[in-house]
């Protein structure tokens, strides 16, 4: 016969300063632990909304990013006449030859300024990017000092809107339009035409990389081995998906450093879980005793503390994810080593992720609960009635 | 409150459970507060070695991906103030394995040790560096990491320059600070890159006179290549390192914000157990006023004992981040001020402060109340 749960609610109620201080703590360890976790997620996101299933990028063998790879003009001609690359409806090849540069920005807001990633294409690029579309203005004309700002950039470096004027080489560049393209990472990106960007650096014939797209799924892979194993060309072919899903592993350090923070915090929380528990078994031994003559066994006892503190876990897990909540969607970025560029990302609590954070709680309060718990069960019946 | 130091043990020492756990909370959530403010204070307030207060950097205005033309070196060097500028190279590449990652720079043999004074390697070293083409120095640190002894060939694949650098380590530098960098020399570098890759750098390293003039040197340089297609942006050395720090992201704010909730987290978990252990007490409390203790007597001692208990966490605390600061130490060097991260004393008493701070704040509340109760209303308390 198990122990009524408003037992334990009541007794909660009873003892409210003790509650509450005891589920904040608990709340503030959960509250750590999910913000973390929303981080990554978000930037996940981000980056797994980045590249089609169908899109290849071509790099210079040995480069893992854009940034790093010298990819020749004669080596672009020589392959996208391949077979298994998709052609436009003019017949055109989908093989967008493309040059990343960083570039700094600098706002009111962000003085010291950020590299973001400057991309010059033609606009076979364009079209070979899925929900890739203009919100404000209009696209770059090839052959004008014409830019085309992400959401991200534009959100985050007010005065770089449609009309502003940006900085790089040998000019100035005009602001003509704000582009969005889903949650991927082409928002946090500026695009502007191939050949004058490769002027402005001196780098008509080497740029970064190719993008092509592949007619469907079972040539993408024959054409990835194909371009990969190819000796002459000394490339490395890789979807672009999978590309963009190595870079994840920019957040790695933030969610190894969190999650460590947590854990420790976590076990912080457990004890004070636990010295409010003792205290309440302590403070009810003449409870205990008497449930106990009543016939109430000791698993009973033992369970029945055990859901208090559970209980309580349960008040901290709602309150930790209630103080997660407001930063659901709030827009932040990190900066890449490898790409020296920052992506730009919205938090992301989601409903698994609050469920993370009430397991979590019920961990911590499982581990606080414990002890006391089985203190409980063991009293002897006549100690426990004549304490005081 | 020093006088009760004796009631205020025994009292601790009532619930030995009670404390025990307390404290060891208290330990675990100062040793990361600790951690994070060492890491801080590594970032923001770090001292330099003084030798690096005379030194800037610069580099292209837009980005640390774009270059400068090696003839800049001449111009900078025409700025009063200027001691010398030597241009670098970052080359970055794979030694081995890509999990390989330490520093490594093509620089000129023959100023690299003007401008970081700090070095200190043996002449005949010095000498060879500067006449063998292929040869490099590492720091001591890094020769011992992987072996390395004068004579050995390393080899560095490139990735940034799609060449393959071959080296004779040639000489073993010594330094307090950045002991974990390879330096091989430009020139070299040159010859293996193509003719259009030649004569550009990354950044020059400036060596200034006198620590007072940097910000005017700074912004003289910066103002020499004003109207030049690549501008340059000068910082002392230290700002610079800072500004790849700031890449991860807002990480002032992250570092605070968790600061704060640890502290907030500490506060409750240390109030909770007083408010436990002072409602326990009431009736005692009652029985010393009435044996006369004065009202702010028994408050100091309720205060004391708190106090105590995070004091002793604290300390336990300071071990504690002695630890994880030296395991973040063993991290992969990617952000520099970390691979020599130390819990300085200022930073150690910090964190005692802050720990005695939290429990008096948090007993102040249950210790107040009890301290101020009427002496018939104490003795008649039952819980």
């Amino acid at each position: 016969m198990a122990i009524p749960l408003s037992y334990n609610l009541r007794n909660l109620r009873e003892r409210k300063t003790h509650t509450i201080m005891t589920a904040l703590g608990l709340a503030l360890t959960v509250a750590v632990a999910l913000s973390v976790l929303a981080l990554v997620d978000g930037l996940r996101q981000t980056f797994r909304a980045s590249g089609d299933p169908l899109n290849i990028l071509v790099l210079r063998k040995g480069a893992t990013t854009e940034l790093a790879s010298n990819f020749n003009r004669s080596v672009y001609n020589d392959l996208k006449f391949k077979p298994g690359i998709a052609r436009a409806p003019s017949g055109e090849p989908m093989a967008s030859l493309e040059l990343v540069t960083v570039i700094g920005l600098e706002s009111s807001e962000h003085p010291d300024g950020t590299n973001v990633n400057f991309r010059g294409l033609k606009p076979v690029g364009i079209g070979m990017r899925k929900g890739l579309e203009i919100v404000q203005g209009r696209w770059f004309r090839p052959g004008f000092r014409e830019a085309v700002v992400g959401q991200s950039v534009a959100a985050r470096y007010p005065e770089i809107g449609v009309g502003g004027k940006l900085r790089l080489g040998r000019g100035d560049w005009d602001v003509v339009g704000v582009m969005r393209a889903g949650q991927s990472s082409m928002n946090s990106e500026i695009f502007c035409d191939l050949d004058q960007v490769a002027a402005d650096e001196s780098r008509a014939e080497v740029l970064s990389s190719t993008l092509l797209q592949a007619t469907d799924a079972i040539s993408k892979e024959a054409l990835i081995r194909d371009l990969s194993d190819d000796q002459r060309l000394n490339v490395d072919a890789l979807g672009e998906v999978e590309y963009y899903d190595r870079q994840t592993r920019s957040s790695a350090p933030v969610e190894f450093v969190g999650l460590f923070v947590a854990a420790l915090m976590a076990i912080g929380s457990s004890f004070a879980a636990m010295n409010t528990m003792y205290a309440a078994v302590s403070h009810r031994a003449r409870e205990i005793g008497t449930l106990r003559v009543l016939g109430f066994s000791k698993s009973a006892i033992l369970l029945s503390f055990l859901l208090e503190s559970l209980a309580l876990a349960a008040l901290g897990g709602i309150i930790g994810c209630l103080l997660v909540l407001p930063l659901n969607n709030l827009t932040s970025a990190i900066g890449s080593f490898t790409t020296f560029s920052e992506t730009t990302f919205r938090f992301r609590v989601t409903p698994q992720i609050m469920g993370i954070g009430m397991l979590f709680a019920g961990f911590m309060g499982t581990a606080g609960g414990l002890f006391p718990a089985s203190n409980a069960a063991r009293k002897e019946i006549l100690v426990a009635l004549r304490s005081f | 409150m020093f006088r009760y130091l004796p009631l205020i043990l025994k009292s601790c020492m009532r619930s030995k459970r009670r404390s025990i756990l307390t404290v060891t909370s208290a330990a675990i959530s100062l040793s990361l507060l600790g951690t994070l403010m060492a890491i801080y204070h590594a970032f923001y307030f770090g001292e330099a070695p003084p030798q690096q207060a005379l030194r800037a950097i610069a580099r292209n205005r837009i980005s640390p991906a774009l270059t400068l033309p090696i003839y800049y070196r001449d111009k900078i060097k025409q700025v009063p103030g200027v001691v010398e500028a030597m241009p670098f190279q970052f080359f970055a590449g794979v030694f081995k394995e890509p999990k390989n990652i330490f520093a490594r720079y093509a620089v000129e043999p023959e100023h690299l040790f003007a401008i970081h004074a700090d070095y200190s390697i043996p002449e005949d070293q010095k000498v060879a560096f500067q006449r063998e083409k292929t040869g490099c120095v590492v720091g001591r640190g890094l020769a011992e990491k992987y072996g390395f002894k004068i004579g050995d060939r390393i080899t560095l694949k490139g990735d940034i320059f799609p060449v393959t650098v071959d080296l004779k380590l040639v000489g073993i530098y010594d330094s307090l600070f950045h002991d974990d960098v390879l330096f091989f020399r430009l020139d070299y570098l040159f010859d293996l890159l193509p003719e259009r890759r030649r004569n550009k750098v990354f950044a020059f390293h400036v060596l200034i006179d006198n620590p007072g003039s940097m910000a005017r040197i700074c912004k003289e340089v910066d103002e020499l290549f004003r109207n030049s297609p690549a501008r340059t942006r000068t910082e002392a050395e230290r700002a610079f390192e800072l500004g790849f720090l700031s890449m991860l992201g807002n990480v002032k704010a992250f570092l605070l914000s968790i600061s704060l909730a640890l502290s907030f987290m500490l506060l409750l978990v240390t109030a909770n157990t007083m408010a436990m252990s002072v409602r326990e007490r009431v009736r005692e409390v009652g029985v010393l006023k009435t044996l006369g203790f004065t009202t702010p007597a028994i408050l100091s001692m309720l205060l004391g004992e708190a106090a105590f208990l995070t004091a002793v966490g604290g300390l336990i605390g300071c071990c504690f981040t002695a630890i994880l600061v030296a395991l973040v130490r063993k991290l992969p060097a990617i952000i520099l001020p970390l691979s020599s991260l130390q819990l300085e004393p200022s930073v150690a008493a910090l964190l005692l402060f802050v720990a005695v701070v939290i429990g008096l704040a948090s007993a102040i509340v249950p210790a107040w109340g009890a301290a101020r109760i009427p002496i018939l209303q104490a003795l008649k308390f039952t819980d």
